[in-house]
């Protein structure tokens, strides 16, 4: 006989063993739109994420990801302290742009001691300081078809070169700047040298360390495998990952 | 003698909630697994001190079973905005129809010394109701849903937000910083799981049929 309680305990293994095979399902994927839609409303699109005092930094800032690309072409690029290095932003832009790091350098600065949060939940806080990003874009000239900035890196998981993309909210939010400092010094290989990206309302693998160049892109559908990053295409990680 | 003890809404948010709590907890074990550090402040990570520091949770433990941050991911900021919308239209819903005000609110009689007492004997002696009114939830009942609802879900949903990167500077800061928001969240989690415990066993004990139909129709038996 199958009484309430077999049948509810019956259930309840079942959807347990269920689990594993809806972990992938569009359904649950859908709360990442869904999350993006509620936090821009609840904070505000333009909201400054929290800054900090100097007294509050990590006193160690820990590495994590690559820690160094590992590359013949990023060796020569640091042998030389990155003065061959440059930045190339284009994609659809009026003005493709390629800037070496003086002269990212000399473009107007930001400063902001912000927390640093990792999917894995640890976080470290530091200060980071280039120019914001909004300026580039502007110098560039976005066209208006642009939806996305796609962000490639030097360093590569396996055969796979790293990526991240933000869209325009992120891309023109004051505390979004390409870093070459952290901490008054100038960014170690550890940390992305010569240039990472800070997004800050986002979690740690959004901000793209050892950018080579910066493209302005209509849809995701064709970067990568589609989804928008690295960790995204191959782990299956939000594409927003603002929570 | 039947009664009919709970209302729709209150049965249909009771299972929803059961289940999202299980699913948060599984998930939540699992996304705790890729950094099994717990500190107090704004940050903390691997060269910092922490204050609990636990061993991986099993795979039966965890959802999914496989070690996965990503697929733990999708299950729990899904699951978070079910239990988090659904306890506000409950909440609305209950004020609505006074479910709040008629069962859960705890006059201060009740709190005395005596009552207590009185109420803890009973619960001693397996009788978890009073013969007069038979609908009516006991003090320690009171006191365990109206802490649920009123404090550890709301906490967990606040501490939970607070670990987004780009979340409201003043709520962080009501936690004392996003890795104390952190371990309250875990805290929180471990009260929640203990609360769960003692209600299934209380279940167990005033009469497991009866008290899960009561859950499902709505219509509980008073004990003779």
């Amino acid at each position: 006989m199958i009484t309430r309680r077999t049948l509810i305990l019956g259930t309840g293994t079942v959807m347990l063993a269920g689990c594993d095979s809806f972990t992938d399902s569009p359904v649950l994927l859908s709360a990442d739109d869904a999350n993006r839609f509620l936090q821009r409303s609840i904070t505000g699109r333009a909201a400054l994420a929290k800054q900090y005092r100097p007294d509050q930094r990590s006193p160690i800032f820990r590495v994590n990801g690559t820690a160094n690309p590992n590359t013949p072409e990023y060796y020569a690029l640091a042998a030389n302290r990155f003065a061959d290095w440059r930045l190339r932003v284009d994609g659809l832009v009026a003005r493709p742009l390629s800037l070496s790091l003086p002269q990212i350098q000399s473009l107007p600065q930001r400063a902001q001691i912000t927390r640093h949060d990792c999917v894995e939940g640890w976080s470290a806080i530091g200060k980071w300081q280039g120019p914001q990003l909004a300026t580039l874009l502007r110098l560039a000239g976005l066209r208006d078809t642009a939806r996305y900035l796609v962000f490639h890196c030097a360093d590569r998981f396996g055969a796979l070169p790293y990526y991240e993309s933000i869209d325009l909210v992120d891309a023109f939010h004051p505390q979004t700047i390409l870093a070459w400092a952290l901490n008054d010094r100038t960014l170690n290989i550890g940390h992305g040298a010569p240039l990472r990206l800070r997004v800050e309302r986002q979690l740690g693998y959004k901000h793209a360390k050892y950018l080579m160049r910066i493209e302005a892109v209509a849809s995701l559908a064709g970067v990568g495998q589609g989804k928008g990053g690295f960790w995204e295409d191959t782990n299956g990680y939000e594409w927003y990952a603002g929570i | 003698m039947q009664v009919y003890r709970h209302r729709l809404i209150t049965r249909i948010w009771h299972w929803l909630n059961a289940f999202s709590v299980m699913v948060l907890i599984g998930s939540g074990l699992m996304i705790f697994n890729a950094h099994p550090r717990l500190y107090w402040g704004q940050y903390g990570a691997n060269f910092d001190p922490a204050w609990l520091e636990l061993p991986r949770w099993p795979g039966w433990m965890t959802i999914p079973s496989y070690y996965s941050l990503a697929g733990a991911r999708h299950w729990h900021l899904f699951f978070a905005l079910v239990l988090a919308f659904g306890l506000l239209i409950f909440m609305i819903w209950s004020l609505a129809n006074r479910h709040f005000q008629r069962d859960l609110r705890i006059r201060a009689a009740e709190l005395s010394p005596a009552n207590l007492a009185g109420d803890a004997r009973a619960h001693w002696g397996l009788r978890f109701h009073d013969p007069e009114n038979p609908r009516a939830y006991n003090i320690f009942q009171k006191i365990a849903y109206a802490g649920v609802i009123f404090v550890l879900l709301p906490l967990l949903i606040l501490s939970g937000l607070a670990m987004a990167p780009g979340m409201w500077p003043w709520l962080i800061d009501l936690f004392g910083g996003r890795q104390s928001a952190r371990s309250v969240h875990f805290i929180a989690m471990a009260a929640m799981s203990g609360f769960i415990v003692i209600h299934l066993a209380l279940v167990f004990l005033a009469g497991t049929i009866n008290e899960i139909r009561s859950m499902i129709t709505g219509w509980w038996k008073v004990p003779e």
